[in-house]
C-alpha cells in the first residue's frame, strides 16, 4: 500500500470531552464541526468520551444527549463524514447503534479492550447491515504482544470492519513500538489499518508518522491535541508535518492551522503535558484517567502519581474510574 | 437427606462446568446428565474424568426422556433460552436460566429466594446484576426516593467465555431490569468492562446513585445487612468501597472472588451467579422434599 492517501480522523469533539468532563455545548460543536469541515478533514467524531451510551456517573454525565450532539453536528458537516465511537459494554446495538444512524451518522468506530475483540460482532455486523462505514478500535493497544494485537484485528476484519485502528490509550508506545505493531497489522490485513495517539509523552505525532510510513492509513488527531488527559496528536501538527513528508492528507494547512488559532478560544481549555500525564503514560494507565485521579488525590489528600502507579500496577482500562477512589481510599488509610 | 434432587445441565462451557463441580458438594441436589453441542470441549471432558452422564443433543437429551431431572439449569444463551423456555415448561420441569433471556422471575437469593422458587422459571439476571441489584436494594430501603442507579462491573478478560461476549447488549438490558426491579428507580443504567491485564484482575462492580442529603449511616447498616446474606452463599463477596461521596454522587464498591472450581478466583463473575443458582435449586429441593414430607 503507498502512504500518498491519509485519511485525517478528526477526534476533537469526542476525545476532547475528557478534557472537560463531558461538558461539550452545542455552540462548540456547531462551531468546531463548521470549521474542521471546511479544513477538509475525513471524519469529524463526535460524541462522549467513551462513546455512545456511555454519560454514567461512573464517568460523567454528558451535558447534551448522544442524539443532541450528534445532530448539532450533522447539520454543519458538508463535506466531512459524521462519526462516533462505540463500546460494547457501554453502547447496545438497539438503545444506541439504532438512535446514532437515525441521526445520521456515517461512520460508526466500534471499539474494545484489546483482548476484546470478539465483543464487537454484533455491533459491526449490525451496522454494516446498515450501510453505514465501520471501523474497528483496539484500545489500550500496549497491553498484549503485537501478535495477540493482529489476530483481535483479525477478527475485527472478519466481522466486517472497513478498517481497524489501534488506539495508545496510555500515550506510552515510542515510534519503534508503533512502527512494529503497524508493520505486522498491515501485512496481516486485508483492510486499512489506523492509529490513534496520545501525547503523554510527547511521542504523539512521531508515533503517528511511524505508523504511516509503516502502512497506516488512517491517523486520529484533535485540534492542538484537545483530548484525554495529555491530548491527543495534535492534528494541525499532522497536517503540516504530513505534508512537509509529501503525504497527501486532503486538509487545507491554514484552514487547520485557522481552526488551531480559535480552539482556546471555543473550548477555553487546552491539554498539555503535565508531569502527571506523564506518569500516566510511563504508567501505561488510560490518559483520560487524569481528570477523575486529580479529584480523587485532593479529596483523599494523597499524591495524583501514586494512584497513577497503583492503577498501572493494576492494569486499570478506561471505565474504570470507580478503582481511583478505591486506590485512593486505600492509599490515604496507609498514611 | 435421603434422596437427593436431580438436575441437568444444559451448555457445557464455562458457567455449565462450574456449576457441575459446586453441585458435586451439594447436600440436596446432584446432576443427572450434562448436556450441550460438543463431546470434544474443555467442559464435557471435565464431566467425563467426573464420571457424569454426558450427551451432545443439547435439550433433545431432556426431552426424549424427560424423567431425568426435575430441574434444568439452562446455561446455554439468551437466544437459545428463548426456545428451550416453552419446550421444558411443557416437560414440567423448574428452570434456572443462567442467560440474560429474562423470561423467568428475576432472582436475586438475597432479596426473593421465596418468590423464586414457587415459580417455573428463574432467571439468574447477570453476574453484575448478582453483584449488584442487592446492593441498589439496600440503598433503595434507606431511599426508595432514589430515580436514577447505575452499575458496572469489571470482569477480567480471562473469565469471559464466548457466550459473555455475544450476549453483552443482553447483558446490559437484563442487568439494567434487575436494578429497576429491585431498586424501584425510574431509571438505570448498567455497564461492563473487560479488562485484559495480567495477572488477571478480580471482578469488582460499583453502584452509584445520586442522592440529595443521603443518610449515610442509614445507607451502610443497610448494606452491611445485605453484605451478610449474601456471604451465606457467595463467601468471597466483600466491599472495597464503603458508601462513598463526592457532592452528590455515592459510590459502593464490592470485590468478588471465586471459589477457584472450574476457573481460577479472579472469576467471581462466574461464581456469584453460580452460588445464587445453586442457593435457588437447593432451596427449591428442600421444598420439594418438605411437601413430600420426607424431613
Amino acid at each position: 500500500m503507498s502512504s500518498s492517501n491519509i485519511l485525517l480522523y478528526d477526534t476533537t469533539l469526542r476525545d476532547g470531552s475528557h478534557a472537560i468532563r463531558h461538558q461539550l455545548t452545542k455552540e462548540q460543536i456547531v462551531r468546531y464541526a463548521r470549521l474542521a469541515d471546511s479544513a477538509g478533514v475525513s471524519v469529524v467524531e463526535v460524541g462522549h468520551g467513551i462513546g455512545l451510551g456511555a454519560s454514567s456517573l461512573q464517568i460523567g454525565k454528558s451535558l447534551l444527549s448522544d442524539e443532541k450532539m450528534l445532530c448539532a453536528a450533522r447539520e454543519n458537516l458538508k463535506n466531512a463524514l459524521l462519526g462516533v465511537h462505540a463500546v460494547p459494554g457501554y453502547a447496545t446495538v438497539g438503545k444506541d447503534l439504532a438512535k446514532a444512524i437515525d441521526c445520521g451518522v456515517d461512520v460508526i468506530r466500534v471499539a474494545a479492550q484489546c483482548t476484546e475483540a470478539d465483543t464487537t460482532e454484533q455491533h459491526i455486523s449490525y451496522v454494516r447491515g446498515k450501510g453505514r462505514r465501520v471501523y474497528g478500535g483496539l484500545m489500550m493497544s500496549h497491553m498484549i504482544s503485537p501478535e495477540m494485537l493482529v489476530q483481535e484485528a483479525l477478527k475485527m476484519e472478519s466481522y466486517g470492519a472497513e478498517g481497524v485502528t489501534i488506539l495508545d490509550s496510555a500515550g506510552t508506545f515510542l515510534p519503534d513500538d508503533v512502527t512494529e505493531r503497524i508493520g505486522l497489522l498491515t501485512n496481516a490485513l486485508k483492510v486499512p489499518v489506523g492509529f490513534h495517539g496520545h501525547n503523554n509523552l510527547g511521542m504523539a505525532i512521531a508515533n503517528s508518522l511511524a505508523a504511516v510510513e509503516a502502512g497506516a492509513h488512517i491517523i486520529d488527531g484533535s485540534i492542538c491535541g484537545f483530548g484525554g488527559g495529555a491530548g491527543n496528536s495534535s492534528i494541525e501538527l499532522l497536517t503540516a508535518v504530513f505534508a512537509k513528508h509529501g503525504i497527501n492528507t486532503g486538509v487545507d494547512l491554514y484552514k487547520m492551522l485557522d481552526a488551531a488559532d480559535v480552539a482556546e478560544e471555543i473550548f477555553s481549555v487546552l491539554p498539555k503535558i503535565t508531569s502527571l500525564s506523564i506518569v500516566s503514560g510511563l504508567s501505561g494507565v488510560v490518559s483520560v484517567f487524569s481528570k477523575p485521579v486529580a479529584r480523587a488525590a485532593e479529596l483523599y489528600n494523597v499524591d495524583p502519581r501514586d494512584i497513577f502507579i497503583e492503577l498501572g500496577r493494576q492494569g486499570a482500562v478506561a471505565g474504570q474510574e470507580d478503582l481511583i477512589v478505591e486506590v485512593a481510599q486505600a492509599l490515604a488509610g496507609r498514611e | 437427606m435421603k434422596n437427593k434432587l436431580r438436575v441437568g445441565i444444559i451448555g457445557t462451557g464455562n458457567i455449565g462446568t462450574d456449576l457441575l463441580i459446586k453441585i458435586q458438594r451439594s447436600k440436596y441436589i446432584e446432576c443427572s446428565i450434562f448436556t450441550g453441542r460438543n463431546l470434544a470441549s474443555p467442559g464435557m471432558s471435565k464431566a467425563a474424568s467426573m464420571g457424569i452422564r454426558l450427551s451432545d443433543q443439547g435439550i433433545d437429551a431432556v426431552v426424549s426422556e424427560p424423567e431425568l431431572c426435575d430441574i434444568v439449569f439452562d446455561a446455554t444463551s439468551a437466544r437459545s433460552h428463548l426456545i428451550h423456555a416453552p419446550i421444558l415448561k411443557k416437560l414440567g420441569k423448574f428452570v434456572i436460566d443462567m442467560t440474560p433471556a429474562k423470561v423467568g422471575v428475576l432472582c436475586v437469593p438475597a432479596v426473593n429466594l421465596e418468590e423464586a422458587v414457587n415459580a417455573q422459571n428463574v432467571n439468574m439476571i447477570t453476574c453484575g446484576g448478582q453483584a449488584s441489584t442487592p446492593i441498589a436494594y439496600a440503598i433503595s430501603q434507606a431511599h426508595p426516593e432514589i430515580e436514577y442507579i447505575e452499575t458496572i462491573s469489571t470482569i477480567s478478560s480471562r473469565s469471559a467465555g464466548p457466550g459473555t461476549r455475544i450476549n453483552i447488549d443482553e447483558y446490559i438490558d437484563a442487568t439494567e431490569k434487575g436494578l429497576r426491579i429491585f431498586s424501584g428507580a425510574k431509571e438505570t443504567k448498567a455497564m461492563l468492562n473487560l479488562n485484559p491485564a495480567t495477572p488477571a484482575i478480580d471482578m469488582q462492580t460499583t453502584v452509584m446513585a445520586e442522592i440529595k442529603n443521603p443518610d449515610l449511616k442509614r445507607i451502610t447498616i443497610e448494606v452491611e445487612k445485605m453484605l451478610r446474606e449474601i456471604q451465606k452463599y457467595v463467601p468471597g463477596y466483600q466491599m472495597v468501597v464503603p458508601p462513598t461521596l463526592d457532592n452528590n454522587r455515592m459510590q459502593i464498591t464490592v470485590r468478588v472472588q471465586g471459589l477457584g472450581d472450574y476457573l481460577p478466583k479472579f472469576a467471581g463473575n462466574l461464581d456469584i451467579i453460580n452460588c445464587a443458582a445453586i442457593e435457588v435449586a437447593e432451596h427449591f429441593a428442600q421444598k420439594v422434599q418438605w411437601e413430600l414430607g420426607d424431613e
